[in-house]
């Protein structure tokens, strides 16, 4: 694993050959069915990133399924409580493998500014998590790159958990006619 | 508002009203845990105070207050709508002391009793389901006393391990330090510092009364001096 995968196309004669591991990382990756579990502000953005402007669609990963027995890709989007720790364990064990982990913003990765008594202070202390998206709230361009990162960690068969880097951004652009002000 | 309230309560229960006062058209009056309820139901029932709407009813706790005096204000809030007037009512308790339900009065008062009594302990007599509202049952201790301490977690399940450190840039003390109040020590005397951490922090000049040790920022290598 890790090498890049040859395909050969077959001359006219419709085949090709693969690994079998490459072919269902592939599969796997553009069929990722989310269960959101939303508990807090962050849910905002993860709306606004499953609307149309970005179309999360087109990774194959829009469909949220409400069920986590029909779901692969469980997106935890918010602070989580002590309170609210035994039913999200319990809904990690009940979807169906291989399964994936999103920690959504900072609350769900390390607890944010919540250090208190009834907080998690990250998700992974109660579940394993492939996926930190940082950010109070993460935009939705980030929530795609972390989504990326999630396919290209599939596609890799690599399950440590990583955290997505900070983008460089470009300089901003200035619209206005200063003479004009 | 008028104060008409609080001359009404003063003309009628005259000593059992222990102080009053007004600030900026907020009166209070100040009663003792015997007369709560008696108290309480005046102020519905009578047609000048006429107190219809429960707006909530809370409590705060100062453990640093003089010694002769309970640490808890139990704090009430109502409101008329028709006379277009509210007062609150306050009376101070010891803790884990018991104080009369008020849900016989105003049915509102069910769950933020059993919220005061989760957050703070006050065991109110004749409620009708006194239990935790907020937190869960296994939870031992009441969160918004001051000397819980203000990171003790209690988890319902136990935690994996995730390794010596989390991954960056989530490092151990992510987290604000504003709750970082050593209340223990507060209470005790020895440091009257807000909070130590943010002092540091922000480069404030240091309380007389700090220790050494205290000033000493906590250990995380992000928290710069």
């Amino acid at each position: 694993m890790g090498e890049m995968t040859t395909t050969l196309l077959g001359e006219g004669n419709g085949f090709a050959t693969t690994r079998m591991d490459a072919l269902l990382g592939w599969a796997r990756k553009y069929s990722l069915f989310q269960y959101p579990f939303v508990t807090a502000c962050c849910g905002m953005e993860h709306m606004a990133t499953a609307g149309s402007r970005y179309d999360i669609e087109r990774f194959g990963a829009g469909a949220p399924r409400f069920s986590p027995r029909q779901s692969d890709l469980l997106w935890v989007v918010g602070t989580i409580t002590q309170k609210q720790a035994p039913p999200l364990k319990r809904i990690y064990e009940q979807m169906t493998e291989p399964k994936y982990v999103i920690a959504f913003g900072t609350c769900a990765s390390c607890g944010g500014f919540y250090d208190n008594y009834t907080t998690v202070p990250g998700v992974d202390k109660i579940i394993p998590v492939d996926v930190f998206i940082p950010g109070c709230p993460p935009r939705p361009e980030a929530v795609l790159d972390g989504l990326m990162l999630l396919m290209e960690k599939i596609q890799n068969g690599d399950r440590e958990p990583a955290v997505l880097p900070p983008q460089k951004l470009p300089p901003l652009v200035q619209l206005r006619n200063k003479q004009s002000a | 508002m008028s104060k008409k309230v609080l001359a009404r309560l003063q003309k009628r229960f005259a000593d059992k009203i222990l102080a009053v006062d007004s600030f900026r058209g907020d009166d209070e009056a100040l009663v003792s845990p015997s007369d709560w309820l008696e108290i309480a139901l005046f102020l519905r029932d009578d047609p000048e105070c006429a107190m219809n709407h429960f707006i909530d009813l809370t409590a705060a706790d100062y453990p640093e207050r003089e010694p002769e005096l309970p640490r808890l204000d139990v704090i009430l809030f109502v409101r008329s709508l028709g006379k277009n007037q509210r007062v609150r009512l306050k009376t101070r308790v010891p803790a884990g002391a018991e104080l009369e339900s008020l849900t016989p009065v105003w049915l509102g008062a069910n769950w933020t009793e059993r919220e005061c009594y989760d957050m703070f302990g006050v065991r109110f007599r004749n409620h009708p389901d006194l239990r935790r509202i907020l937190l869960y049952e296994e939870f031992v201790g009441y969160p918004l006393l001051k000397d819980y301490p203000i990171n003790k977690t209690q988890p319902l399940i136990p935690y994996r391990e995730v390794g010596p450190s989390k991954l960056a840039p989530f490092g151990p003390d992510e987290g604000n330090p504003f709750g970082r109040i050593d209340w223990l020590a507060r209470m005790s005397g020895r440091n009257l510092q807000v909070s130590p951490a943010i002092a540091v922090q922000q480069g404030q000049r240091p309380a007389l009364s700090v220790d050494e040790e205290d000033l000493a920022p906590p250990a995380s290598p992000e928290l710069k001096p």
